[in-house]
């Protein structure tokens, strides 16, 4: 009764905003294809824990309209029937024990009855035991990584949307800020728990139709855990501030059914096998140079630039650099082990060997740099197990 | 012996060294009040310039790392440069008028307290200019990423910080020490006008936790330039601790900016009620015990980075118990209307608006205590509503409401009231078409700090910006009134100049003379 009541509530409201709003939709022309629709409260979400946030959320939104209502229509009573325009003189009382100590302690009550829900939750939010899955997730500035622990399987997200639908130079896709190269996939009934860390600045991974938000904090771990039977793909964001492009590396997640979930681990687990075997090979200059850009554009361009010319007194330019022009080991190094004490990330764990290889051959020879020189696969390799 | 002060007709070298020289509390209010009021604009200057760029989806304006500096320097300027200097504004002119004392306790202070923050913002905001632009980590400036992360420049950011923490320390042990060894015979604590006690206890606040902010801040410098790891994890620091520290500071510091105003709405509303507040004795103990609180609730702002469940639950109940004596305070207000005879000048509809809408930002607030609900609150629009409407609709709100009341004193002529109200309304509804969406924004899931969203929130953002400007303007109109007031406004002499003012700064001459109070009051 009370849910439905709250639905109709809520969709009545919404209708009367959509009507507010609607005379603006003409001067809104933001090249979208299918607009999507605006929402005014917290998904329910499709777990346990969400559902549980949900309803919290609900009972004290309720139990907060129920005392404004009383508070501020005894206000507004008070403000129309005394008004001096009227002809109200001024009573002079002030103090008065019974009601100061009632008005303290009915307060002190509503708040131990909502304590008790919102303990329940809470503990609810707590129970990460005994997981069937569990998955290390890793904020990057400004991307993710999920690793399936005890499968070797391990990869990047990053945001799909292209810099020039950003910046207005083409009309933006339906699924705008909303979709990722390699989505993280989980299973339909399965305890799914979750491992958050971060590896430079503080992130936060945020599911909300989970009901996950978690700080991925650089030196330690967070939990979280997700159980649905929804299949669907769920959007998240990146919740805490981690530099310019914090708005720029959303969470993607596909709940499959097992076997397509199976089948798919299977594919991930074939491709890193296969992977392995190219890291051996000999590429070509043009080769290493078309991998590179593409590296270079999705890793590296968000702080140095895609003409490699960085941001002055912020992100340094490597066209031109000491780095790039200098011999390839400081390279290297700089590439797979990081600056420490600066932003430049290592990116060993982050980018395979082949991958390396080819943006620091990008790197060398673009933009006017013209070293010339080659830098293989297994050179990297080398220099990683050198260490 | 009393002298007048210089003024224009006395050469402008000489009017210019008043100013720079001056110990008289009236004067250094009036520098502070002109100060903030320039900073308010500013930092409305950087709101506007996001609201702008949020109005439709994509990188219109700027790009993310310029859109980041604006809202830092919007939080940081609004924060430390308008509200808390306006409210130091306020006490310098009210405090000794109030207590019937002949001016404040350190007057040398006084004056050096005010002239350092010109330069602690000057510092602040020239860091937009320099090489690798300001300061662009948010104004709670969370490690790493205001350390190993920043741009240079957050050495003078920090240096800014240093400074306008010495200033508000110097400030509040200036108001302490009058409030303690200058109140004329008679005016005993419990006679003492609210706006005196809240910030008293507001100065106790500043005094303990300012140098907790010094000390984050300078953890920060030794980590970025002295090879320390308090923040970070790589040499056995811990990011977390930096927000521990950090809200340390910034939870009592939330109260530093709202307990004045709490004071300010509770001489206004008396006033206008022509009835004297309900429960003078409770609002002082409810003031006190919610400064209490504001030291035992801190990581409320940290319910997401994984604290054991102990701790979460602690701080849940802990937070929510807050909200009684706030309600104490909001039931007093209402009952001090109560058969009451209301008139609703600008002054009291600014008052009336502050009860409203921190009361619904109270509630918010009281949303937010619950944990589990917050996992999907935490640092989303639904936070930045929450404290746009305990910030903007309280502090902004009541600060307006006291130039409105008390400039007729100041200055000794009457604002425009058609002018004002029309200003209050547009304000009132231009801040709620602004803020209120915001919080069905938060709640779909847009997160704060976001320079670009999704479609989906395409419409809400519109909306929430159209509102920011139309409150912009209304502080356009606001400065217009207050200058056509002491160019043009009708002149006052009655001294109490509203019907229903009670307090001793409303026995002195309008407008208030250079020197009040040089003999003490006798107060029974």
């Amino acid at each position: 009764m009370l849910k439905r009541a709250q639905a109709l509530f809520l969709r009545s409201l919404g209708t009367v905003m959509a009507l507010a709003i609607a005379g603006k939709a003409s001067a809104g022309s933001t090249a979208s294809e299918e607009p999507v629709a605006s929402q005014f409260n917290m998904p329910q979400g499709v777990t346990e824990v969400s559902q549980a946030a949900y309803d919290i959320h609900m009972i004290m939104m309720w139990i907060c309209t129920v005392i404004g209502i009383a508070v501020f229509g005894f206000m507004f009573y008070v403000m129309y029937a005394h008004r001096k325009s009227r002809g109200a003189v001024a009573e002079n009382f002030h103090e008065n024990v019974l009601v100061e100590l009632l008005w303290t302690i009915v307060p002190a009550v509503i708040l131990i009855v909502m304590a008790v829900p919102a303990t329940t939750a809470l503990l609810k939010v707590y129970d990460t035991e005994d997981a069937d899955i569990d998955i290390k997730v890793t904020g990057y500035q400004w991307k993710w990584q999920y690793e399936y622990l005890g499968e070797g399987v391990k990869f990047m997200s990053s945001l799909r949307t292209s810099k020039d639908e950003i910046n207005n130079l083409e009309a933006k896709g339906e699924h705008y800020l909303r979709e990722v190269d390699n989505p993280l996939v989980i299973p339909a009934g399965k305890k799914v728990r979750f491992l958050i860390t971060g590896n430079d600045v503080i992130h936060s991974w945020w599911v909300p139709d989970f009901g996950v938000k978690r700080d991925a904090i650089p030196g330690m771990f967070t939990s979280a855990w997700a159980k649905t039977d929804k299949v669907g793909t769920y959007v998240g964001a990146c919740a805490e501030l981690c530099g310019k492009d914090h708005a720029f590396m959303p969470v993607v997640v596909e709940v499959k059914e097992q076997e397509e979930y199976d089948q798919w681990l299977a594919t991930k687990k074939q491709e890193a096998v296969e992977y392995a075997s190219t890291i051996g090979k000999e590429w070509t200059f043009d080769e290493l140079m078309a991998k590179g850009e593409e590296v270079y554009n999705s890793s590296c361009a968000s702080c140095h630039a895609v003409n490699g010319e960085g941001i002055p007194g912020v992100f340094p330019a490597l066209k031109n650099s000491a780095i790039a022009l200098g011999p390839v080991e400081e390279h290297l190094r700089v590439v797979v082990d990081g600056v420490s004490g600066t932003a430049m990330q290592a990116f060993a764990e982050q980018l395979s060997e082949v991958e390396i290889a080819a943006v620091i051959h990008y790197e060398r020879n673009a933009w006017g740099n013209d070293m010339g020189d080659i830098t293989q696969p297994v050179d990297v390799l080398n220099y990683k197990q050198g260490k | 012996m009393a002298h007048g002060p210089a003024t224009l007709a006395d050469g402008w070298v000489k009017y210019a060294s008043r100013w720079l020289f001056t110990t008289n509390h009236k004067d250094i209010g009036t520098l502070y009040l002109w100060f903030s009021f320039a900073m308010f604009i500013l930092g409305g200057a950087f709101a506007m310039a996001i609201r702008a760029e949020l109005f439709q989806p994509g990188m219109q304006l700027m790009q993310p790392e310029f859109f980041n500096q604006m809202t830092t320097m919007h939080g940081l300027v609004m924060v430390f440069g308008a509200i808390m200097p306006a409210f130091v504004g306020l006490a310098n002119w009210l405090i000794p008028m109030m207590i019937g004392a002949p001016d404040m306790a350190l007057p040398r202070m006084n004056n050096l307290s005010f002239w350092i923050l010109p330069f602690a913002f000057a510092i602040l905001v020239a860091t937009l200019f320099m090489e690798g632009g300001g300061p662009n980590f948010g104004w709670t400036f969370y490690a790493p990423l205001s350390t190993t992360f920043a741009p240079d420049t957050v050495n003078y950011f920090i240096f800014g910080v240093h400074i306008m923490g010495a200033s508000s320390i110097m400030g509040s042990i200036n108001i302490i020490a009058t409030v303690m060894n200058m109140r004329a015979p008679g005016m005993t604590y419990m006679k003492m006008p609210l706006f005196v006690w809240t910030w008293l206890i507001t100065a106790f606040l500043l005094v303990a936790v300012m140098p907790v902010l010094a000390g984050a801040v300078t953890m920060m410098l030794m980590d970025i330039n002295f090879g320390t790891s308090f923040f970070d994890a790589a040499g056995g620091g811990d990011p977390v601790l930096f927000q521990h520290v950090f809200w340390f500071f910034g939870h009592p510091e939330v109260y530093i900016i709202i307990l004045p105003a709490f004071g300010v709405v509770s001489q206004i509303i008396p006033t206008f009620s022509r009835k004297p507040l309900f429960g003078y004795s409770s609002m002082v103990y409810a003031t006190a015990s919610i400064a209490f609180m504001s030291f035992i609730v801190w990581a409320h702002h940290m319910f997401t980075v994984g604290m054991p469940i102990a701790g979460e639950l602690y701080f849940m109940y802990a937070t929510m118990l807050i909200a009684v004596p706030t309600g104490v305070k909001v039931f007093n207000w209402i009952t001090t209307m109560y058969k009451g005879a209301l008139t609703y000048e600008t002054p009291m509809l600014f008052s009336i608006a502050f009860v409203i809408l921190f009361t619904f930002g109270g509630f918010t607030g009281l949303m937010l205590s619950i944990a589990a609900a917050d996992m999907q609150y935490h640092d989303t629009y639904f936070v930045v509503a929450h404290f746009h409407y305990v910030m903007v609709a309280g502090a902004v709100f009541s600060g307006t409401a006291a130039v409105y009341y008390w400039l007729p004193k100041w200055c000794g002529k009457m604002y425009d009231e058609t002018m004002g109200k029309v200003q209050f309304w547009i304000a009132f509804i231009g801040f709620n078409i602004a803020f209120m969406p915001q919080h069905f924004l938060g709640l779909a899931g847009m997160p704060r700090r976001y320079a670009d969203y999704g479609l989906q929130f395409a419409d809400w953002n519109m909306v929430s910006s159209i509102g920011a400007f139309m409150y912009g303007a209304a502080q356009i109109l606001f400065l217009f009134n207050v200058i056509r007031t002491i160019t043009h406004g009708k002149p006052v002499n009655d001294p109490q100049v509203w019907e229903g003012a009670e307090g001793l700064e409303w026995t002195v001459d309008t407008p208030a003379p250079y020197h009040t109070f040089e003999k003490p009051p006798e107060v029974k």
